[in-house]
């Protein structure tokens, strides 16, 4: 109307609206935990308070956090990544209480429920999201340490392999043991060295763009800038072989080859780092034995059902048994599949809240990295829009590893389900990241400061 | 850069896709395959652990299930147990299902795609989905006359509603005690099951239903229909009798058991001759109208096709190619003619009917959860084996049989009943099975029922009628009474 076109349109901060759909991921998230209290005792539990209050003031705090210091940012991500953590821990503790009713059966005692755990590692979360929002007020400022990140990223890394601290559970050997604590620190590496191949990647990147040779047909770099890529793929190699984990392997080498696309804008590399992997995946299928057996298996698991097939035959039966609709929650029989709680709390979901319930949360976490790569293409520094994109690469990227597994896409790997699956070190690292995706999508969605150009000095009014 | 990160994010696009792909081959498509392989115990708890829904005669449940405090929630009880057994079948841990408990298992555990609605319900009020009700089409009165009329004797009654089809009576003699075999107790179960298997009587056979005997007399049905039929027959015509007919192109000659001819002058009218269920009449009848006119009248009441009544009986049979002589022993039902108890009841129900063949049935209703009817059996016609006209004349020879023939012991004051017995010859060296078809009330038929009580229940002098028409009558006044 009477608004002088001249002013620049104040630009809406959405807050109201993230507050909005915080209160409706409070409501669910609470209607799924009575619900499977009222299916399987009848009654509220207890916990249920415990669990309502912490729900409400973690997410009062979160928003209040955002609201101050990321007043930009995003308004999806937040209550998206709320909702998810508080569907994981109503799933932790539906399964504790199907190991309680087990239990009784058995005569055994009561185990100690998982859940306690879980919620506190989300308190740990959200605190560790907060300080993040508060520590980096500018996300630019993280590239003045990409190569402390690659040092501690890499150290952390090898820590697992390290005599003493590290241990092997499962038969993988990621995880660091200090007296009570156990750590995994792959998943804290993650984020660090998505900083590093982002600082890398901003500085060399043009020179990794340029082209030597061509191909048939394919725009060839030139062979020493082959480096970098190689050194990822070894890192990778060495991750598989000697921590006999596949899935970080694979993580960290697809969050490789998709950054380095972005930042050379070069499809070659791309088809460059697929060849590496192929290679690499026929190489560990020959020489290691652990990783045959998981392609056996994951060929024909029938055939191997009540041995190393074990696990994801049961995760099949339970995802089938769900059907489309699933058992409804507290009806199936989710503790069949060994580790229910972590690696397969998918198949849990499958069976109980059916095919319509995983595409749901399939869906959410397809928001959350749609929002993350908006966030990329809105960054108007080329470190952001590696970072964000990096950040939302490894999320989908885990994502897909570990449903494809417990779903037989894919071979079966030991990736934890983000915000879903029981385990601290995964959520506090996941809920550091959608503190750096929302400081990005902040910065790119602020108003501009008015910015001093240095060509004129400026004029002061004084009082005289 | 932004060209490449959508880029990018379209390849996870393509990646999501194929996560719900996988899912959806998993969950929705193929998930039955994978429910139903070997090794996934769910499926038997998961059942368990639901309410299945009843099997209902009249009212009362036959079969319900009852909360335990075991980890298998609930029991299924079979109440009376062995009368209906044919009908129900068992719930086993370990065998799995039969009969009904098989044939209407999506419906009893709720899995049917008809209870979605209910499903969704059940969903969202957070309780334990609940099974549906499978009402029979059984009589109860009518069951318990068959039962004890057998009285443990081995053999099979089949009723059936001669309008519509629908079974009234489904008794096999002597049954088994489907509790024995649906406890929680699979060790218990084993030792059960195998002692029924090892009890030369069977009694795990549906017999009514799985069983084909020689049908004898009671075949004269078929050949007199199939007189009829032709044109060149009345029930008056008269047709030779003979002490002896000689069998073409053999050196046999087929008797009568009397050893004397069947009229004056070896002459009888066809009424009489079904009266006195004279062997030579009909062996002469047979190869007068041919096999093929003998096979096309038995295939329209039913021979030579498989029911689903829902469970799947057994097929009765009319020779394919049999010479003059065996087409002559096929006419008086003997050869390899082979017919169940069921195919007896609705020869009998398709002359009742005016000729027209029923396609039997045993559940009239499915249920919901909340016990409201869900789904009612539509009657439904097989095929019309004879004229109105024909059906009506062949009914009243039946009466004759039953009030001047070889039939006595069906008569009900009061009610004019049609029948005919056959005591068929089983070509070992056991005694003869005893027939009875009947069907009442001549005016407008009821019911029609067959007897068959296998060689002859031990019983020192073996015949339809002394044996099998009483069960019979029982039935009937079941069925009448109630």
């Amino acid at each position: 109307m009477s608004v002088p076109a001249a002013l620049p349109a104040r630009q809406p901060t959405r807050r109201n609206a993230e507050a909005g759909l915080l209160v409706v991921a409070l409501i669910i998230g609470l209607a799924a935990w009575a619900n499977v209290d009222l299916v399987m005792l009848g009654e509220l539990s207890p916990a249920f308070t415990i669990f309502a209050i912490a729900a409400i003031a973690l997410a009062v705090v979160a928003h209040l956090g955002v609201r101050f210091a990321a007043t930009y940012a995003d308004p999806v991500l937040l209550p998206a990544v709320f909702l998810l953590n508080l569907l994981g821990l109503t799933m932790i503790h539906r399964l504790d209480l199907g190991e309680d009713a087990r239990a009784v059966s058995n005569g055994t005692a009561t185990p100690s429920p998982d859940v306690t755990a879980q919620l506190t590692w989300t308190a740990l979360g959200v605190a560790l999201f907060l300080l993040t929002l508060l520590v980096v007020r500018d996300h630019r400022r993280l590239q003045r340490y990409t190569y402390t990140a690659l040092f501690i990223g890499l150290l952390l890394l090898i820590l697992p392999l390290a005599p003493g601290i590290g241990a092997t559970i499962n038969g993988a050997t990621l995880w660091v043991r200090l007296g009570p604590l156990s750590f995994q620190p792959a998943e804290i590496a993650k984020i660090l060295l998505t900083i590093f191949f982002a600082g890398y990647l901003v500085v060399k990147k043009d020179s990794l763009a340029l082209v030597r040779t061509k191909v048939l047909g394919l725009e060839l770099p030139r062979g020493r800038d082959l480096g970098p890529l190689l050194v990822a793929w070894l890192v990778s190699l060495g991750v598989l072989v000697f921590e006999r984990d596949l899935g970080t392997s694979l993580l960290f080498f697809g969050l490789f080859v998709g950054m380095l696309y972005i930042a050379t804008q070069r499809f070659s590399w791309v088809v460059l780092g697929g060849l590496l992997f192929i290679v690499g995946s026929f190489g560990a299928y020959f020489a290691f034995n652990h990783v045959r057996v998981r392609v056996q298996v994951w060929l024909d698991p029938f055939a191997y059902q009540s041995e190393q097939g074990y696990q994801i035959v049961q995760s099949i039966f339970g995802l089938s048994s769900g059907g489309l609709l699933g058992s409804g929650w507290g009806q199936g029989f989710p503790l069949f599949v060994p580790y229910a709680k972590s690696d397969f709390i998918i198949s849990a979901f499958g069976e109980e809240l059916g095919y319509t319930g995983l595409a749901a949360i399939l869906m959410l976490y397809a928001i959350i990295v749609t929002r993350g790569m908006r966030a990329s293409v809105a960054c108007r520094d080329p470190f952001g829009t590696l970072v964000a994109a990096g950040l939302s690469i490894v999320l989908a990227l885990q994502v897909f590893v570990v449903v494809g597994g417990v779903t037989r896409l894919i071979p079966l790997t030991g990736l934890t389900t983000p915000f879903l699956a029981a385990g601290g070190s995964a959520l506090i690292a996941n809920w550091i990241m959608i503190a750096l995706l929302l400081r990005i999508s902040d910065t790119s969605r602020r108003p501009d400061a008015i910015v001093l150009s240095p060509d004129d000095a400026l004029t002061q009014v004084m009082r005289l | 850069m932004s060209r490449q990160v959508r880029r990018l994010a379209a390849v996870l696009g393509v990646l999501l896709g194929a996560l719900l792909l996988n899912l959806t081959w998993i969950q929705v498509l193929h998930a039955d395959e994978y429910r139903a392989r070997s090794g996934n115990t769910r499926l038997i708890l998961e059942e368990y652990n639901r309410e299945r829904g009843p099997i209902l005669v009249n009212r009362s449940q036959v079969a319900r299930s009852v909360r335990t405090d075991d980890s298998l929630n609930f029991l299924r009880v079979y109440k009376p147990g062995a009368e209906y057994a044919p009908a129900t079948g068992f719930y086993s841990l370990v065998y799995g299902a039969t009969a009904l408990e098989r044939t209407e298992n999506s419906v009893l555990s709720g899995s049917d795609s008809r209870f979605f609605v209910d499903r969704i319900q059940q969903l969202f009020a957070g309780t334990k989905t609940k099974g549906g009700g499978v009402v029979t089409t059984l009589n109860a009165a009518a069951q318990d006359a068959a039962w004890q009329g057998l009285a443990g004797r081995k053999g099979a009654v089949v009723a059936i509603n001669p309008t519509t089809g629908a079974i009234l009576a489904l008794v096999s003699s002597p049954s088994f005690d489907p509790n024995l075999l649906s406890n929680h107790k699979p060790d218990e179960i084993r030792s059960s099951y195998q002692a029924l298997e090892s009890d030369p009587d069977k009694p795990l056979l549906n017999r009514p239903l799985a069983i084909t005997y020689p049908p004898g007399s009671t075949f004269k049905l078929v050949t007199t229909a199939a007189a009829l039929e032709s044109g060149r027959f009345t029930p008056t015509t008269i047709i030779p009798g003979p002490a002896e007919y000689q069998l073409p192109n053999s050196t046999k000659k087929l008797k009568n058991w009397s050893g004397q001819p069947c009229g004056p002058g070896g002459k009888i009218t066809l009424e009489e001759a079904l009266a006195v269920s004279c062997n030579t009449a009909f062996a002469w009848l047979g190869n007068e109208l041919g096999a093929d006119a003998l096979r096309a009248e038995a295939e329209k009441f039913g021979f030579n096709t498989s029911f689903q009544v829902p469970m799947t009986a057994a097929t009765s049979r009319f020779p394919a190619n049999p010479d003059a002589a065996q087409t002559a022993q096929s006419a008086i039902g003997q050869f390899d003619v082979r017919a169940t108890a069921l195919q007896m009841a609705m020869v009998g129900a398709a002359i009742g009917n005016g000729g027209v063949t029923m396609n039997p049935y045993l559940v009239d209703q499915i249920l919901a959860p909340d016990l409201s009817v869900l789904s009612q059996t539509q009657a439904s016609v097989f095929q019309t084996a004879m004229s109105q006209a024909n059906a009506a004349a062949e009914l009243i020879m039946m009466v004759n049989v039953v009030d001047h023939g070889t039939g006595p012991n069906a008569q009900i004051p009061g009610v004019r009943v049609g029948g005919k017995t056959g005591t068929a010859q089983t070509g070992n060296d056991l005694p003869p099975h005893a027939w009875f078809v009947g069907v009442a009330p001549a005016e407008a038929p009821q019911v029609a029922v067959a007897v068959v009580v296998e060689n002859g229940g031990g019983s020192p002098e073996i015949s339809g009628n002394k044996l099998a028409a009483p069960i019979a009558r029982a039935v009937i006044e079941a069925v009448l009474g109630s």
